[in-house]
């Protein structure tokens, strides 16, 4: 099966049916992304189907096909949002932290806090509850407004990072 | 993952056609589409089929348009793409917030609304929208289509009168008269599987005397997770919309339904909530 996996084009064998989650972590070696419940409940496992957030327990390998694929390994500006993460006590045991980070990856610069609770109502934590986290999001949101600020104002043409 | 995988045998239509005919010919098969049920069940080791037809790269069953003042929703349109569509924000409000309070993004982005029917599970969110709103099932074999009401569609928990070579490819709604309301009661605001789920219509009643339009008068109310199969409750619709006691309508609603006690709730508790929401609802929809 030929899919785009955090940017390059792969080609797995392995069973069509056989679940995402198991294929990243056995045949590309990629255990950034977490078993957590087995049941599309707690979002530990979330990786970017096309762009979109998703189960990686939840979707068969033949799902994929063609698709592209980004997991916590291939995740943009994934640093600022795990200093943060960091910085805010938004992680402790860890488990459920990369599911969290792709989840919130997905968010636009100027999401609200609504649009936070949102975009991880998926994602359940059941160490540091979720103000933490809401409010390590927010931190790195603003780093990041922050940094675009210095960018302009150092009169840099690059055009600044539209994701948190 | 307790099932284990190298037994499992999956067939990969290109076209609705190939599908019908794989249904037919190499029957029985397990329709799958999102799996963000029928995964649950694979990892848990609870399922006992092996052989399954995979739906997701049938592009044609995807979308919503109009039909006339009709929706015709594709059964592959998943809970994502039902709150985006501007015809069902328009037309079915109640089914935008049934989707939007189905899991997460993730799985409302791979969720889908013919797999919400297609499992069959009472406690299925869009269940009862669909009941409310009167919608019409399309079915295709290879070589036959036929519609079925929604509501004569389930026949018991988990049953249902499609034949397993048929699949459900749409669904259909009427238009829909007067005020459309929707609640889900779960263990908490996201994530969970509902305890009770309700979804209801009230018809508003125009012009006097012979000029009023009782069609869209009585209200249509649909219930999930309160017995085998998601109800509407014919005789509390009828009180309210005669008599309009609310308390006389939930003396009428605890005959209609059939909670039970299960690991989400306790069937004293359903039948005191789905009593608490008929009176929301009514107090909501209320012409103010």
């Amino acid at each position: 099966v030929k899919f785009v996996l955090n940017g390059k084009i792969v080609n797995v064998r392995a069973h069509p049916m056989k679940r995402l989650l198991d294929v990243l972590r056995e045949d590309c070696g990629l255990t950034g992304t977490k078993e957590g419940c087995g049941e599309g409940e707690c979002g530990a496992c979330t990786v970017l189907v096309d762009g979109q957030p998703a189960n990686a327990c939840l979707v068969p390998f033949a799902h994929v096909r063609g698709a592209r694929v980004t997991t916590i390994e291939g995740i943009r500006h994934a640093a600022a949002l795990q200093e943060a993460f960091v910085e805010d006590g938004a992680t402790q045991c860890g488990i459920c932290t990369p599911g969290f980070v792709v989840a919130a990856s997905t968010l636009r610069a100027d999401a609200s806090l609504d649009d936070v609770r949102a975009a991880l109502a998926g994602n359940i934590c059941r160490c540091t509850g979720y103000a933490a986290i809401h409010r390590a999001i927010r931190a790195a949101q603003e780093t990041a407004a922050r940094r675009r600020r210095a960018r302009k104002a150092a009169g840099g043409t690059r055009q600044g990072g539209r994701r948190a | 993952m307790r099932t284990a995988i190298s037994p499992l045998c999956l067939f990969e239509p290109r076209s609705i056609r190939d599908a019908l005919r794989m249904l037919r010919d190499e029957g029985p098969l397990v329709p799958m589409a999102g799996c963000t049920d029928l995964y649950v069940s694979l990892n848990f080791g609870t399922l006992a089929a092996t052989r399954f037809l995979d739906l997701w790269r049938l592009d044609e069953l995807r979308g919503v348009r109009m039909v006339g003042a009709s929706l015709r929703i594709g059964a592959l349109t998943t809970y994502a793409e039902l709150q985006r569509s501007p015809h069902v924000r328009r037309h079915l409000p109640m089914l935008v917030e049934a989707a939007a309070q189905v899991g997460g993004r993730q799985v409302q982005n791979r969720g889908t609304i013919g797999g919400n029917i297609g499992n069959g599970s009472p406690a299925g969110d869009t269940l009862p929208v669909l009941s409310a709103a009167e919608a019409t099932l399309v079915l295709q074999s290879a070589g036959a289509e036929r519609r079925v009401a929604f509501n004569g569609y389930f026949t018991g928990y988990r049953q249902s009168v499609r034949r397993s070579d048929e699949l459900i490819v749409a669904i259909e709604v009427p238009p829909i008269g007067g005020r459309q309301w929707f609640r889900k009661v779960g263990t908490r605001a996201a994530q969970a599987i509902s305890k009770v789920v309700v979804a209801g219509v009230r018809g508003t009643k125009t012009g006097t005397g012979s000029g009023v339009h009782v069609a869209n008068g009585r209200p249509r109310i649909a219930m999930g997770s309160v017995a085998p199969t998601v109800v509407r409750v014919p005789r509390t619709e009828e009180i309210l919309h005669s008599t309009g006691s609310v308390q006389e309508a939930q003396d009428a609603l605890q005959a209609e339904i059939a909670p039970i006690n299960d690991v989400r709730s306790t069937a004293a508790y359903r039948r005191r909530v789905a009593a608490n929401l008929l009176a929301r609802f009514w107090e909501e929809t209320e012409d103010k």
